[in-house]
């Protein structure tokens, strides 16, 4: 009974709100997806916070610290989101340090040069929007509210990145190498944010019918390739791709095989900043316990003062 | 070159500098709420630097703002030696910046009323921000000081080192003295004991204990620095300096 009146809940799209009945499967999916989700979001912090202190003009330096800013900001809606489940931030960031949680894989590719901040916003959250418009119709409403409230920013950070690439395309011979380089090295895990082919998708079936997701892997990650291709002619860059051309019978691009092995690897812990990241993501929250402990620690010393 | 672009690019240099450090805290806070305070913090001080440099270069005539930031040598800085002290744990960071921002308060509330113009305007746009740092430093110290005894300890050897940069904010030369002559600058001596004031009942909550006066660094007015500053500066303006002819 509960089942079905949940079932008929999505199938009417009306969102299911924290306090409703969920499944037990429907409820640890979601926890698993908004935490890696949320985790991709701090993470994605380092590559960037990478060149916020090179960053090579006062402008540019702005730009991209109030861009690293709110994705900060989007880790904490979504830990809030997450916490509207039963869990707590401090619980899921311990699975994220017992490798038990996963983030985008496309983090753990270093920023070699200042073209990758062009190629990151352009291409990486380029990606992720499209993901993310696509949640906007989530059928958690909590979610969906968050992805409503960061696609609005993430569009701002896509233009912002493609305005690095399109100056550096167009500056001297060496930024043009710099951003076709940036564009070589990001292009192929950005189409691999969408994650594995839907035939090798093991979760798909249900979050489809849930409507957690309600566009599949390869569906997400053609749109993407289809809107790129031609902002990629537009600034003179030229996609790292010998297979990709335009199919007028089914009006897509079609493109390459990917290289599953390396996906397989990142997504396994090892890509080249796997360990990198986590560490830097251990040491800061380890540094931090003593000011954690002294706030909380004022802050009982407050409330028994004023009891 | 003229007093006044000398005393904006003073102050414009502590706030890029300061900027700069604060940063460098970027995924590195202790809490996710405090990475974000503390990007925010970063953002406003490089606005205002922006803002002080933008006025310096249109002085200036012949060089840009970003010029100002990113093309200047370590002995062509002027920034206070406090604002470019290494961030050290959360704690030394909350005590530079607690220093620093009481000070900042105090100028800019006079600096707000000079003559110039421009300089009161800047002055008055970053007063709204620094009333912000200053509140922010401050309930941290607070916390620190009197949280934990691994906290107070920590704040207390903070302030006990940094103690040494804060003679320097107080000081006054010949450009400041022809900048207040002309009703257009600060009288930094005056500042004292407002800032006195606030150092102490803050202090005061915090159960820290006021460092006496000893050995006080100076020098920064005439670009002399601590050895932390060349090293800021050089990654700071790699990019610039390796590629001269490359727009961004």
């Amino acid at each position: 009974m509960k089942e079905e009146h949940f079932q008929k809940q999505i199938d009417t799209e009306q969102k299911i709100e924290p306090k409703d009945w969920m499944p037990e499967q429907y409820r640890k999916h979601l926890i698993r997806q908004i935490s890696q989700h949320a985790h991709s979001e701090v993470i994605g912090m380092q590559p960037e916070g990478n060149w916020i202190t090179r960053a090579p003009s006062l402008r540019a330096k702005m730009i991209l610290l109030a861009k690293v800013q709110d994705e900060a900001g989007h880790g904490l809606y979504l830990y809030s989101a997450c916490e509207t489940l039963g869990i707590s931030r401090e619980k899921l960031v311990q699975q994220l340090h017992d490798e038990k949680a996963k983030y985008s894989s496309i983090f753990n590719y270093p920023t070699l040069t200042w073209a990758d901040m062009g190629a990151i916003g352009w291409l990486v959250d380029g990606a992720a929007i499209i993901n993310q418009v696509s949640l906007q119709r989530t059928s958690y409403g909590p979610y969906s509210r968050a992805m409503i409230k960061i696609c609005k920013e993430e569009s701002f950070h896509q233009r912002q990145g493609y305005e690095i690439m399109a100056e550096m395309a167009k500056g001297t011979p060496e930024q043009k190498t710099m951003a076709q380089d940036a564009l070589n090295r990001f292009w192929w895990p950005s189409i691999m944010m969408f994650g594995p082919q839907d035939s090798e998708s093991p979760r798909t079936g249900n979050a489809m019918k849930w409507k957690i997701k309600r566009q599949t892997n390869d569906e997400l990650r053609q749109s993407f390739i289809d809107k790129t291709v031609g902002q990629a002619e537009i600034i003179g860059l030229k996609i790292p791709d010998p297979d990709l051309k335009w199919n007028e019978e089914r009006k897509h691009y079609d493109f390459g095989e990917m290289d599953w092995e390396e996906f397989w690897n990142v997504v396994n812990g090892n890509g080249p900043c796997n360990k990198q990241r986590l560490a830097h993501h251990k040491k800061a929250h380890d540094e931090g316990e003593w000011v954690r402990n002294a706030a909380q620690e004022y802050a009982k010393k407050q409330e028994s003062a004023t009891n | 070159m003229n007093s006044l672009i000398q005393y904006t690019l003073r102050i414009a240099d502590s706030s890029l500098i300061l900027g700069q450090r604060m940063s460098q805290w970027c995924s590195n806070g202790p809490t996710l709420e405090e990475d974000i305070a503390m990007s925010n913090i970063a953002l406003d001080l490089f606005g205002q630097a922006n803002g002080f440099y933008e006025y310096a270069a249109q002085l200036d005539g012949s060089r840009s703002a970003d010029e100002l930031a990113f093309k200047r040598n370590e002995r062509e800085f002027f920034n206070h030696q406090l604002s470019e002290q290494e961030n050290g744990n959360f704690g030394t960071t909350t005590v530079r910046n607690f220093l620093h921002d009481a000070f900042n308060f105090l100028f800019y509330t006079e600096l707000a009323s000079s003559k110039d113009e421009t300089l009161a305007a800047l002055s008055a746009k970053s007063l709204k921000e620094v009333k912000y740092h200053l509140r922010h430093s401050s309930n941290w110290l607070i916390r620190l000081g009197d949280g934990t005894q691994e906290s107070n300890m920590k704040v207390q050897e903070s302030l006990n080192f940094l103690w040494q940069y804060t003679g320097e904010l107080f000081e006054m030369d010949e450009i400041d003295n022809e900048m207040l002559d002309e009703g257009a600058g600060v009288d930094n001596n005056k500042l004292r004991k407002g800032w006195d004031e606030i150092i102490n009942s803050t202090i005061e909550k915090a159960k820290l204990t006021r460092p006496v006066d000893g050995y006080m660094a100076n020098g920064s007015k005439k670009g002399i620095h601590t050895e932390h500053l060349g090293f800021l500066l050089a990654e700071m303006q790699f990019l610039p300096r390796a590629y001269p002819d490359a727009k961004w």
